[in-house]
């Protein structure tokens, strides 16, 4: 099936099996999202790509574009919405971006950027996260994980591996590494491993380059996320 | 020692992964916990990674992965059983057993803590024992208990007084009242035909009996006309909202007619398996339903050929693990697969693609149980009942505030007044429909409906009277979602936290103004984003209690234009005991005079 969906007044074409958000990138339309990556399975997890399809709520990310669809991106509502769901994620950890070696090409952070969020709004809820710095070229910091599920994912469907899992439920969800130990240097990734590169926050990050680019001239220093996004992502919506 | 014992259970497991969480009960209550040298031997023998078993374990409730006491007790934290003075029995419990709450005694021999409502409300205060359901718990049985732990009495020893559940059935109507034959649905849907079955099912206008209320019919045809090689057929017996227990009796007394209706639904959408989800609290059940099921089979009712057909069929029980979430039919789902309850991206649904992405239909024990007789008795005897849009009768579980806390069976449309008479409740304040997911209704809107069209309902009805605290309840509401949520999508893992926390606040005093108007809009950001019913009704106890008392809500407020969100003296508490001091000077008051 192939036709037209309307988003925010315009008219834009989909191919049969494209979701929303391919549909909405490949016309050039920006969705903000965290969980989502193209040539990923679809995970539909931290909700801030969430549009209104024929007035209801849906993940852009998961929900099949059908013929007809009148679909609101961009409203006040919305973007309200996002704006807290991005400052639930900020308060959920701990996210100290002065001091963070991700920051500036921090998608977290770009975010943020782009939805104008200028306080973290909610009280933190302080929770005791561990670093793992056992492996000799991969960092852990659990304090930055966001539980989008893209390593995980990105371990088993690009790595042919499975190194990574969520574990725990509610608010005391947890990453775990697929060892004996627990640690990541027993497990069996490697630093080219799509899964040590994902990450779209600072938790897990190649050891010794944090600083190689100074802050002040990375990605969101200089972009808003929806260029960079729609930029590097066109081609895989396809 | 270890390795003999996995063999045996992976064996009977048939070393499917999918069975994990059975396999993981029994290690569970072999070891009192999963150890780490048996995660590794099953991650081997299942040949699925360690991080799945380690997740399966962190989610449900019941499975640990340090050692719980040889008697695990939980307390079922309902709000009916704080209404029957559980936090006082539990201190008694904790005092007696000499064990802190949430902790396992330095001896390992037991371990006390609070667990979610075990749907028992009828005959609370309830707990479990090892998995097995303890009712109307009082300081004498506490005593008794606490002495059969002291003499480390092998449970099965215990006397059987301690777990008697009862169905107290107060009030019987079309479905309760009525007996079938073993068989007798089987063979009306064989002679009068599947298709023809199948419009007596949409004439009757049967509609899910677990809240959501969507046409049983309807869902059935979907699923039949989806092209595979194999459909599922699954009963939702994870009856997990608070104050709801009627599952529990229709499986202690009605059970064949459920199976029945299983076995109804495997001709007309063509499945050779299904499976019964059954609750864990509902351990004590579990023995009877599998002799139910053996009867059957021996008389033909299951397995291949049923009454001389082509139909082949038949059902196996899952047990749950502690995890509200998995009464979601696609993270029952899930579950089913031996994994964390989680619920799917939708769609597709279940009806096509379900259990290991077949078509699967997942209904209520209830529907089951109304598909049975209706296809037994005709769409008629059905839709005769009830209302227009509300077909048929609703078996309700009542509990909280009454003389006769029960099972009851009305024809929809009947008025929440009418109810109240039944099972004497007087000097109401008000009653919870459809349990914390539902609504909560104040004293003036007892001429309300219990209809789809008014207030739908999955069974679930608590009443309160004029002496219950409304933010008391709204409060242990919002706790049980926190606990619950499963944690996958942003608004619903860090939402019910914050509205706990917001809520704790306001009515622990700490809230200054603005906090009501924070807490009201954080309440429709969960509602509006989240992934599943959980966080979409997650705040209900907050709204529509809200709604209807806001000055409970404003009283609570301080003056001042901002307030604390924590106790400043409190946090000084440490401080105060590492310097030995309790003067005036190591005290602060929460604001400057």
């Amino acid at each position: 099936m192939t036709g037209t969906i309307n988003i925010d007044g315009q008219n834009i074409p989909f191919e049969e099996g494209q979701t929303i958000i391919e549909a909405a990138t490949a016309a050039g339309i920006y969705i903000p999202h965290l969980c989502h990556k193209p040539g990923y399975t679809p995970h539909g997890s931290c909700k801030l790509c969430t549009v209104k399809v024929n007035g209801r709520n849906c993940s852009a990310c998961t929900f099949p574009a059908a013929d007809g669809q009148t679909v609101i991106n961009n409203s006040d509502e919305l973007q309200q919405d996002r704006r807290r769901i991005t400052q639930m994620l900020f308060v959920e950890g701990n996210h100290m971006c002065p001091s963070c070696e991700k920051s500036g090409n921090c998608q977290l952070q770009g975010v943020a950027y782009h939805l104008n969020m200028l306080d973290n709004h909610f009280p933190h809820f302080f929770a005791h996260r561990e670093v793992d710095a056992s492996h000799p070229d991969i960092l852990i910091d659990h304090n930055r994980c966001i539980f989008c599920n893209l390593c995980v994912r990105a371990s088993k469907e690009k790595d042919g591996k499975n190194v990574f899992a969520i574990a725990g439920r509610g608010i005391n969800k947890r990453l775990i590494v697929n060892s004996p130990s627990g640690q990541l240097k027993d497990s069996d990734i490697a630093p080219g491993d799509c899964a040590a590169h994902v990450c779209p926050t600072g938790a897990i990050l190649i050891k010794r380059t944090g600083y190689q680019v100074p802050i002040g001239q990375r990605i969101y220093d200089h972009h808003q996320i929806s260029e960079v996004a729609l930029a590097e992502e066109t081609g895989h919506g396809e | 020692m270890m390795k003999t014992f996995l063999d045996k259970v992976l064996a009977k497991a048939d070393y499917q992964a999918v069975r994990l969480l059975s396999i993981l009960r029994e290690v569970q209550a072999q070891y009192r916990h999963i150890p780490g040298e048996a995660i590794d031997l099953l991650a081997e023998a299942l040949n699925i990674p360690r991080t799945q078993i380690i997740s399966v374990v962190e989610f449900y409730s019941f499975l640990h992965l340090t050692p719980q006491g040889r008697y695990d007790i939980l307390i079922s934290d309902s709000i009916t059983d704080h209404m029957l003075d559980k936090e006082n029995l539990l201190s008694y419990f904790s005092s007696a057993l000499q064990v802190k709450v949430g902790d396992v005694r330095s001896d390992g021999l037991v371990s006390l803590n609070n667990t979610s409502c075990t749907g028992m409300c009828d005959q609370g205060p309830a707990g479990l024992i090892n998995g097995m359901a303890l009712t109307r718990l009082d300081r004498p049985k506490i005593d008794e208990i606490a002495a059969l732990v002291a003499a480390e009495k092998p449970l099965s020893e215990w006397p059987a007084h301690l777990f008697i559940v009862s169905d107290n059935i107060h009030k019987t109507g079309l479905l309760l009242a009525s007996s079938l034959d073993g068989g007798a649905a089987i063979r009306a849907t064989f002679s009068r035909g599947i298709a023809e079955t199948q419009a007596e099912l949409d004439r009757s206008g049967l509609r899910g009996r677990g809240g959501a209320g969507f046409k049983t019919a309807m869902k059935w045809r979907f699923c039949a006309e989806e092209k595979s090689d194999t459909h599922y057929v699954v009963c939702n017996a994870d009856e997990g909202e608070p104050g709801t227990f009627k599952d529990r009796v229709l499986l202690n007394s009605y059970a064949d007619q459920v199976f029945e209706g299983m076995t109804v639904c495997a001709a007309i959408i063509g499945a050779s398996r299904g499976f019964l989800y059954l609750r864990g609290e509902y351990l004590h059940l579990h023995d009877k339903l599998q002799a139910i099921l053996q009867k059957r089979r021996e008389a033909g009712l299951l397995g291949s050929g049923i009454l001389g057909s082509n139909l082949n069929f038949d059902i196996e029980i899952c047990l749950g693990a502690g995890a509200y979430i998995c009464g979601e039919e696609s993270a029952l789902i899930e579950s089913l697969e031996g994994k964390p309850g989680i619920p799917r991206n939708r769609p597709p649904y279940p009806v096509t693609s379900g259990y290991l992405n077949k078509p699967t239909v997942v209904n209520n024990v209830e529907t089951f149980m109304a598909a049975a007789n209706i296809a037994a008795r005709g769409g008629d005897w059905f839709s005769d009942f009830g209302t227009e849009k509300s077909a048929g009768s609703k078996i309700l579980s009542i509990c909280g505030d009454c003389e006769k806390p029960g099972i009851y069976e009305y024809p929809f449309g009947v008025s929440i007044r009418q109810i109240l008479t039944d099972c004497g409740a007087d000097d109401v304040m008000g009653v919870q429909i459809g349990g914390p997911s539902g609504t909560f209704i104040g004293n003036q809107e007892l001429d309300r409906q219990l209809a789809f069209e008014d207030l739908a309902t999955g069974g679930s009805f608590i009443i309160f009277n004029n002496s219950r605290n409304v933010l008391a309840i709204a409060q242990n509401f919002t706790h049980f979602f926190a606990h619950e949520s499963c944690g996958f999508c942003t608004p619903c893992r860090v939402g019910t936290s914050l509205l706990k926390n917001q809520l704790d606040k306001i009515v622990g005093g700490h809230g200054s103004a603005g906090d009501v108007v924070e807490l009201e809009s954080l309440c429709h950001l969960v509602k509006n984003n989240s992934h599943c019913g959980l966080g979409q009704t997650a705040a209900n106890p907050i709204l529509t209690t809200l709604q209807r008392y806001p000055d409970l809500y404003q009283k609570q407020l301080k003056d001042i234009s901002y307030e604390p969100g924590f106790d400043l003296d409190g946090a000084l508490e440490i401080a105060r005991r590492m310097a030995h001091r309790d003067d005036a000077a190591a005290h602060l008051s929460q604001v400057e005079d």
